[in-house]
């Protein structure tokens, strides 16, 4: 008993990128553990992903053929049965919305310790596990002391596996129970449509807390209009309704890629950097010189934006 | 008659500048106040009591006699009463992990029997976000993580949630109850609360619980997991800083900008 078994993650008939991080992040755990990577996918078309998921590092792909799209009751089940046959010693699941929606119910379910959002993962004896707290303001190592456990990893950490496996691929028999499934997925929706498409920007200024008031988005419109931008923001000018969902940057909204992004009072949560961090040029105003958009930032100005976005103005209005 | 009950977390915000005192921050540098995502859970509740004829909304937390300000801005904002879990044996564990946690809660539950348990997707300061979909699971209760819209036939027994996945996409589901909904911020504009809620909340009550009220043992919050080491993540930045005051840093960023094309006619 020294396996991992990561389960992958899909959504409307695609393997989102997370599921090859966790190949990555499987293979090496299964190597401190010298034991061997299995792979799970659960629900959809199974056969057509199990092709996709054979690459290197992984040992064997079992497909758990059930329904279209991701049920939490059924993935729990699955996971469950798969678990009693393959006595594995850790199960790595995304960290992703979905994964959440079904990671701490097999935890409990299985009584495994549960250590999310993992950032880097290692084993020597026992496991330890870095991920952050305080939004991102300090790392922390969690050692967990008894074995078999359960971890789920955060997106973009590890690196996609790449190449051609030869792993057989396992259809896996589960009876579902479906008297435990009580909860049916009846649609999706697309939100953040409108006016503007802020991924079209080349050059976009976005607005984040710092800007304290929403009468104060006046301020951030004006720069982004004597600028020749677009404007765009962060989470919780959206959540405070300062500025429609069509606007948002970021995991739960829009991921961007312009040529200049220039944040203005944005911290640079994770949840953020995720939708803006493939941009050409960043440049960050914020008055916390230790902000973590200061990390990805090409320029910055550590100011007050209250001080410094008139005078910006200014330079480009005349 | 519908019973809600929310569960909330105390989290300390960090400083910009702290030090680090072993696997903690110094308590000099944190700053505690009720946790954002936990705010919208509140407020959630309160709304679903002023929509209904009989609607009682509790709010249960975990944490030292320091939290009981939290909990009072929770009742003042319309929750009816409060709970509040509390020992010597609680105040010596290190970190609270999903496992015990989820013993604590299950035995309110058990206690309790609420038709519908809201709480935050995760809180600000562990962000494990595992609590809600753990408590469901050891409850028997049906759940949904991450949700961001909630339209509740509590006659029908089915809360119609949609789900915040990830880029811009929203699932719809139909979730039975009993269930734990995990609430995301942004489905709601939480109030603050009013003189009138604030002098309410006094007289309101505040039940404090012991592991052995809740019929738990020590054992049940032993944890398996451990804080080892905290650190301040190491910068990676090459970033250019603009020095100097407003004015000057403004105009080097300007004319980084015209080099690159901005404002260019």
């Amino acid at each position: 008993m020294s396996d991992v078994l990561a389960v992958v993650d899909h959504r409307r008939g695609q393997l989102r990128d997370i599921s090859f991080e966790l190949i990555s992040a499987g293979a090496d755990l299964a190597a401190d553990l010298g034991g061997s990577l299995h792979v799970a996918v659960i629900s959809g078309d199974v056969e057509k992903f199990a092709t996709e998921l054979d690459r290197e590092g992984v040992d064997t792909v079992y497909t758990v053929a059930h329904g279209e799209e991701f049920n939490h009751d059924v993935y729990v089940q699955a996971i469950e049965a798969l678990f009693d046959e393959l006595a594995p010693t850790a199960i790595l699941m995304p960290n992703s919305v979905n994964g959440l929606d079904y990671a701490p119910a097999v935890a409990n379910r299985l009584s495994l310790p549960l250590v999310t959002d993992a950032i880097g993962i290692s084993y020597n004896e026992t496991l330890s596990v870095a991920r952050e707290m305080y939004g991102s303001k300090v790392e922390t190592t969690v050692d967990v002391a008894t074995e078999p456990f359960a971890v789920t990893i955060r997106g973009a950490e590890w690196p996609k596996a790449k190449g051609n496996g030869s792993a057989p691929v396992e259809p896996f028999e589960v009876s579902i129970d479906e008297s435990a499934v009580r909860s049916t997925v009846t649609g999706f929706e697309e939100v953040g449509g409108g006016d503007v498409d802020i991924t079209d920007a080349d050059v976009l200024v976005s607005v984040g807390r710092g800007i304290e008031d929403e009468e104060n988005i006046e301020l951030i419109e004006e720069l982004a209009a004597a600028l020749g931008a677009t404007l765009s923001s962060s989470r919780p000018i959206v959540d405070n309704g300062w500025l429609p969902k069509n606007r948002q940057v970021g995991q739960s909204g829009k991921v961007v890629t312009p040529d200049i992004y220039l944040a203005v009072g944005i911290s640079g949560a994770v949840q953020h950097v995720a939708g803006m961090k493939g941009s050409d040029t960043i440049i960050a105003i914020n008055t916390d010189p230790n902000a973590p958009i200061f990390d990805i930032a090409d320029y910055g100005i550590v100011g007050d934006l209250f001080d410094v976005v008139p005078v910006l103005i200014d330079e480009f209005s005349s | 008659m519908m019973k809600v009950l929310v569960t909330v977390k105390e989290v300390a915000e960090v400083e910009e500048d702290f030090v680090l005192d072993g696997t903690r921050i110094d308590d000099r540098f944190l700053e505690y106040d009720l946790n954002e995502w936990d705010d919208y859970a509140i407020e959630t509740a309160v709304q679903l009591a002023e929509a209904g004829d009989d609607v009682e909304v509790v709010s249960a937390t975990i944490g030292p006699e320091r939290c009981e300000e939290t909990i009072r801005m929770a009742l003042a904002k319309g929750v009816d009463r409060g709970i509040r879990v509390w020992d010597d044996t609680l105040a010596s564990v290190d970190l609270l992990d999903v496992n015990a946690k989820t013993e604590i809660f299950n035995a309110i539950i058990a206690e309790e029997e609420p038709d519908l348990i809201l709480t935050g997707v995760q809180a600000h300061d562990d962000s494990f976000g595992a609590t809600g979909v753990s408590v469901a699971d050891a409850a028997g209760y049906e759940w949904a993580a991450v949700v961001n819209a909630l339209d509740l036939d509590a006659d029908a027994g089915v809360a119609h949630v949609r789900r915040e996945l990830e880029g811009g996409v929203e699932e719809l589901t139909d979730v039975e109850l009993p269930a734990v909904l995990t609430i995301q911020t942004g489905i709601n504009e939480p109030r603050y609360a009013s003189l009138r809620g604030i002098r309410m909340a006094q007289r309101k009550e505040i039940a404090q619980q012991t592991l052995d009220d809740l019929g738990l043992d020590e054992g049940a919050v032993e944890s398996q997991i451990t804080l080892t080491d905290m650190y301040e993540p190491e910068s990676e930045s090459d970033v250019e800083l603009f020095e100097g005051d407003a004015d000057a840093a403004a105009a080097s960023l300007a004319s980084v900008l015209r080099e690159k094309g901005v404002g260019a006619q």
